[in-house]
């Protein structure tokens, strides 16, 4: 059986495209889905009912659907009940962020919730607000505990990109998709591709082991 | 712009729905149960202090979680039939990549779960002239199997939620059954909406039980937290 | 008669010796008390001689029989020395007669009946007979340590270990496992123990050691070594053990 690797790099500039397109996904679902689960996880964390209530609805509604039927959603459904079209991108990066804000939530709350009670006593006798506890004291420690978790959650975030593919974004697994058809190889197209992805989540999975051994030494 | 909700052709097509759960259903149940005995063996392996066993089982690990599940469903169902010369249906496809997937997961729980158990248990059964074997089987691998039943769980949560991909390669799952309804009826917000009801009432009935599961095991006096 | 011999016994950790060298016989129906500071030695000695640690250099040998390294000789031998631990070691997910049973049904390929019959004994000689189906998760220290010793008489050793059985005991629940090594002795079980329990030792033992730096320092009769060491090492550390006194 004869590999045939040169149409594959042949292609590589769409590849590139791909990869581009695999980036600019990741950064934007990285940046909200993280941020949106600090607010959603904070809400969690909330004693007030109308903090709590709607925020654990959204965490056990955006982590016990899956991604790719929101995806589907934001991409087909959606546009019929608002007057505007929706692009891929922003069908896809929706579904990842509302899901992955659902999964950093309940990491930021576990965080939070292990710092123990005598820092919280602690910062309020010298007479701190909520907020200034919670900012100065709280999450400052809460973050390192917490950095293993996010860092896996960043990695799926980056494997979730594929998912774009099926509402015909351009990132890397659509691109393989396209050389597949267009050269007839799809054993050098998805192992190039598998490859690609190994070689840029490796180095993040290294670091998460990294920091679940520096955590666990220090503790 | 007030829009007319109609789910009359989503409930005619209620047989498709329910054909694709039970397909949803069948892809999950098989990818947990090979993966289980898969992943036990990996876990094994990785532990063996022969490296000739221990290095392809690490390596087979590793590439499963450093890759994303939909390039691996892509991989077995389009490069593999090519490269082995096999006929590769859909379920097929879909029950090796995620019975390997699964396997490299819970090889990692295994593993974790056996070296948790602490270096008394082991002394013990020596002690009493166990060999290393009888001490794995019956004092050090039942305590770990307790001790990892949450995330066996929480696993098989996921994959429910996972072989959802397999209607990007036209497995008739649940998912693949809405998306032909859709188009079917041109009712997109309806199918899709009942759909992603379906998943969540499952997946969380599921999730419930589980948590109970847990509550259970935690009061018998065994910790499953470590 | 001489039950165990040891030659020329050698054993480290990573590059530092723990062990240097130890000539050591016991005869059946010896009770040999091991004393020594922490890091001596003691339950290192101890370990080797059912091979639980792998000695670096030196002979056991049981019953004139020298111990070799294969898997399955061991653990023939592990099957006529019986050892009690510090921290008890009981099978959390089984119950007080479950663990007892365990060696019986899984070692010696007993029926469950048989087993069970014969575990039950046991137990109620270490008075726990109540206990029977209790996870020792629900047992104080002092029953878990019976219900330890309970299992290894279970599998009729020719000599008992004790590595320190009462150190991670409350005070108060020491008296009982102490009660119960101490009817072992009056049977005439041949034991060694390695122990804090100067007071017990003194009234127990037949012979006592006292181990230094890897090596047997003092030995002698339990008057010889506790009441009038020779050594000044032996004398630092019974003054240190102020709570001694005869």
């Amino acid at each position: 059986m004869k590999w045939d690797f040169a149409s594959v790099l042949g292609n590589a500039d769409a590849l590139l495209v791909g990869l581009a397109g695999t980036l600019r996904i990741f950064a934007i679902c990285l940046v909200l889905g993280l941020s949106l689960g600090l607010l959603v996880g904070l809400g969690r964390y909330a004693r007030t009912r109308w903090l709590y209530w709607p925020a654990t609805a959204f965490v056990e509604f955006f982590r016990n659907t899956p991604v790719l039927v929101q995806i589907l959603w934001f991409y087909f459904a959606m546009p019929i009940l608002l007057p505007f079209a929706i692009s891929p991108l922003a069908a896809a990066a929706l579904g990842i962020s509302l899901n992955s804000a659902a999964f950093s939530a309940e990491i930021y709350r576990g965080g939070i919730q292990s710092i123990e009670r005598g820092q919280w006593d602690g910062a309020r006798a010298l007479g701190m607000t909520f907020g200034q506890a919670m900012r100065r004291i709280i999450l400052p420690q809460a973050i390192k505990r917490m950095m293993p978790a996010l860092t896996n959650r960043a990695i799926e975030i980056f494997k979730m990109s594929t998912l774009a593919s099926a509402v015909a974004y351009v990132e890397l697994l659509q691109q393989a998709k396209l050389i597949a058809s267009l050269n007839y190889n799809p054993i050098e197209a998805y192992t190039t591709v598998a490859v690609i992805f190994f070689v840029l989540l490796w180095p993040m999975v290294q670091l998460t082991y990294l920091l679940e051994r520096r955590l666990k030494r220090d503790e | 712009m007030s829009y007319q909700w109609d789910f009359a052709p989503v409930v005619a097509n209620a047989p498709l729905l329910a054909q694709g759960l039970v397909n949803t259903l069948k892809v999950t149940g098989t990818s947990l149960a090979c993966g289980l005995v898969l992943g036990l063996g990996l876990a094994l392996m990785r532990l063996s202090p022969r490296h000739w066993l221990g290095w392809p089982a690490g390596f087979v690990i590793e590439v499963f979680r450093t890759t994303p599940p939909l390039v691996q469903l892509f991989w077995f169902f389009f490069a593999l039939p090519l490269i082995v010369g096999i006929e590769m249906t859909p379920f097929l496809a879909a029950a090796v990549t995620f019975s390997i997937q699964s396997a490299a997961f819970f090889a990692e729980v295994f593993r974790g779960g056996i070296v948790s158990i602490e270096r008394g248990q082991w002394d013990g059964a020596l002690a009493i002239g166990m060999s290393r074997r009888q001490a794995l089987h019956r004092i050090v691998l039942p305590q770990a199997v307790k001790r990892m039943i949450p995330a066996f769980l929480e696993r098989a949560i996921e994959l429910m939620k996972t072989t959802t991909l397999v209607a990007t390669i036209a497995y008739a799952d649940l998912l693949f059954a809405a998306n032909e309804i859709a188009q079917k009826t041109f009712r997109p917000l309806e199918t899709f909406t009942v759909a992603a009801l379906i998943y969540f009432v499952v997946i969380t009935a599921f999730s419930v039980v589980a948590r109970a599961f847990e509550r259970r095991l935690a009061v018998s006096g065994e910790s499953t937290v470590h | 008669m001489t039950l165990l011999s040891v030659r020329g016994l050698t054993k480290g950790f990573s590059g530092n010796a723990v062990i240097r060298g130890i000539d050591l016989d016991v005869a059946k129906g010896e009770r040999l008390a091991i004393l020594g500071a922490s890091g001596s030695g003691k339950s290192t000695l101890l370990r080797c001689l059912n091979f639980m640690e792998m000695p670096d250099a030196g002979t056991v040998t049981l019953d004139g029989h020298a111990i070799g390294r294969r898997e399955s000789e061991l653990t023939q031998v592990r099957q006529r020395i019986g050892m009690v631990f510090q921290q008890f070691n009981l099978f959390p997910h089984m119950t007080a007669v479950g663990n007892v049973m365990e060696g019986l049904r899984t070692v010696r390929r007993m029926s469950k009946a048989d087993a069970r019959a014969r575990a039950a004994r046991e137990l109620a000689r270490v008075g726990l007979a109540d206990k029977a189906e209790t996870y020792p998760a629900h047992l104080s220290g002092g029953q878990k340590q019976r219900v330890a010793i309970a299992r290894a008489l279970a599998m009729d050793p020719e000599m008992l270990l004790f590595d320190e059985p009462t150190s991670a005991l409350d005070p108060e629940l020491v008296g009982e496992v102490l009660n119960v090594i101490r009817a072992l002795a009056d049977e005439g079980r041949t034991m060694l123990l390695v122990t804090h329990e100067l007071g017990f030792a003194y009234h127990v033992a037949t012979r006592v050691i006292f181990l230094a730096e890897g090596v047997i320092h003092e030995a002698g009769t339990p008057d010889e070594v506790l009441k009038n060491p020779r050594q000044e090492r032996t004398r630092a550390f019974l003054a240190s053990h102020k709570e001694f006194s005869l």
